[in-house]
């Protein structure tokens, strides 16, 4: 062969090794909307289980869903933002700023099945606070904190140094040029990363396995106290541990839980394509 | 941007003075900056004081024996630590050529529109909850392997082709920034020299990109070893230590992951079976801690050698 022909047959199998690696990305979402659009209806996304979670609907696990979700977001945001100001703004070539880098790698690393086990030691047992919305909230939030802070970090340190320079050369502090000049320009890209890191949180199971969810409650949670259902904890269940489970459930379960993720990924990357286009410098 | 958004200089109120109230502001995002370090020191110190009795109360040869029945007091870490292992392996035999050479095709060959379709699509699968991966794969995938010859279909390497569907987008995004990394005049170089583009990407490009390429590696079987659902749901959960060779990837075994997961809520606080549990996530968070620390270090000595210009 020559070397254009070995051109010609190392670019059509890399090209094929692409589609054998993207297609099954559409299979499998395609699949999941065939197969479980036929379970979703308003009783289905307004009622709780019923019959042994064989009938009804998945109100319960939906809104238990939503409510880690603001927790986590309540926990995550407030500690992932000052963090990631103090990596772009105040943090020097300092040991202790490799260190601070350091844990936050290894805080993306660890495997959520062990937050999960922190989350149980510290928060439910340790602390207190007992299988609940507050231990799942806290948990989850934590494991959320790497990823906000690299995207954060990232939109903050996107914003031009002149800014800086100019804001500082008029008489203003170093605080006031953060909080009037940098975070309004670094804004969208800072809250992308909470869309995205956000998203990732509604999906996990292994964190809330043993903190917060729960097999089967008809009511609503009423405080921070209590344990609530979860989607990605209540497909797991249904798909594992009722038996004669019908399949279309499961299906539609699955794609509520897909459709909420999906849509928070697909808001961050539309932010983040506008934003892109709307900056002017 | 051409005026700033809001007038310079903020009303404070009078019985601060300015300089006091910026030191507590900075002082706290001084606080939320360290307190990254205090959270991994916090998850180490409760992962040992829950876990630490099974490095103690049970002899080193009996932890690592080949037998986890805990309900009669076996606790051999053994089966959970090797299915772990095949497990990722496999998933790290697929996902590497896989994600490699899509991140090839997506940085020197595909064409813009190409991908501009292909990276969004890459990322709706990093957001694929791996739970909705978990159960696909034991109801469509599994039933697959089966009616190829495996009594269940619940094997290693059915888990291993979910897990390395999972580690596709971290092993592509990261590969792809290294291919991007690489200075555009070493192509040009290699091009002008008469080189076909398939000898510049394989002599030039993926030379020149190799630290960035470990670090896709590492970090894919990172995400790889600590996934926990998925393997939980499709892998078969015998605590089997499969006999070495290929026929290792069609058996069922059981990973460190979903022992916890599986185990953990029947267990009461304080026996040794739960703190066994806690035992596996020490030797998890120290395999992951210990796999991402040497991809950082890659990653510095990466940005020292391009600021020198050796790369």
């Amino acid at each position: 062969m020559t070397r254009q022909q070995v051109q010609k047959v190392a670019v059509g199998s890399i090209t094929a090794v692409a589609i054998v690696a993207v297609l099954p990305i559409v299979v499998i979402i395609g699949f999941i909307l065939v197969q479980g659009i036929g379970a979703i209806n308003l009783t289905f996304l307004t009622s709780a289980p019923s019959n042994g979670m064989r009938d009804g609907g998945i109100l319960p696990a939906i809104l238990g869903t939503l409510i880690l979700t603001l927790g986590t977001a309540i926990v995550c945001i407030p500690i992932a933002v000052a963090a990631a100001i103090y990596l772009a703004e105040y943090a020097g070539d300092t040991r202790l700023t490799r260190w601070v880098r350091l844990a936050i790698v290894n805080l993306a690393g660890i495997p959520s099945i062990v937050y999960g086990l922190f989350g149980l030691g510290v928060f439910v047992l340790f602390l207190g606070f007992g299988t609940s919305i507050l231990a799942g909230s806290l948990t989850l939030g934590i494991m959320t904190l790497p990823v906000v802070i690299s995207t954060a970090e990232e939109a903050i340190l996107a914003v031009p140094q002149r800014f800086r320079v100019v804001s500082l050369s008029l008489g203003a502090t170093r605080w006031q040029t953060i909080w009037h000049q940098v975070l309004p320009h670094a804004l969208p890209g800072i809250i992308t990363g909470i869309i995205l890191g956000l998203g990732r949180a509604a999906g996990e199971t292994a964190p809330i396995l043993f903190t917060v969810a729960a097999f089967y409650l008809p009511d609503l949670p009423s405080s921070i106290f209590d344990q609530t259902m979860a989607l990605p904890y209540h497909l797991y269940a249904i798909s594992t541990q009722v038996p004669d489970m019908p399949l279309s459930i499961q299906y539609g379960t699955a794609l509520v839980l897909l459709m909420i993720v999906l849509s928070l990924t697909l808001v961050a990357a539309l932010f983040r394509t506008r934003m892109r286009r709307r900056r002017t410098w | 941007m051409t005026a700033p958004r809001r007038q310079l200089g903020i009303k404070l109120p009078t019985f601060l003075p300015r300089g006091w109230q910026e030191f507590v502001i900075e002082r706290i995002i001084w606080l939320a900056g360290i307190s990254t370090i205090l959270i991994v020191a916090l998850i180490f110190f409760f992962l040992i004081r829950e876990g630490l009795p099974t490095f103690l109360d049970i002899p080193l040869r009996e932890l690592f024996g080949s037998r986890w029945y805990p309900t009669e007091g076996h606790y051999g870490l053994m089966p959970l630590i090797v299915g772990s292992l095949v497990v990722t392996v496999g998933a790290v035999l697929i996902a590497v050529p896989l994600g490699l050479l899509t991140a090839i095709y997506l940085g020197e060959i595909a064409p813009q529109w190409q991908r501009e379709i292909l990276k969004p699509l890459i990322e709706i699968l990093a957001g694929i909850p791996s739970i909705v991966l978990g159960f696909l794969g034991w109801v469509t995938l599994a039933p697959i392997i089966q009616q190829l010859g495996s009594p269940t279909g619940l094997t290693a390497f059915t888990g291993s082709l979910l897990l390395a569907y999972m580690a596709l987008p971290t092993v592509i995004s990261i590969s792809e920034d290294a291919l991007y990394a690489v200075p555009k005049e070493y192509r040009d170089s290699a091009l002008a020299l008469g080189a076909t583009q398939w000898q510049t990407t394989i002599r030039v490009v993926l030379p020149a990109a190799r630290s960035g390429l470990v670090i896709a590696v590492m970090l894919g079987i990172g995400r790889a070893i600590g996934e926990t659902m998925a393997v939980l749901l499709v892998t078969g959960n015998a605590a089997n230590i499969p006999e070495f060779g290929v026929g290792m990837f069609f058996e069922p075994i059981r990973t460190m992951t979903a022992t916890i997961a599986a185990e953990m809520g029947e267990v009461a606080q304080g026996t040794l079976h739960y703190n066994v549990l806690f035992g596996i996530g020490i030797v998890l968070f120290m395999m992951t801690f210990a796999l991402n620390s040497l991809a950082s270090r890659f990653v510095g000595s990466q940005t020292a050698r391009r600021r020198k210009g050796q790369l």
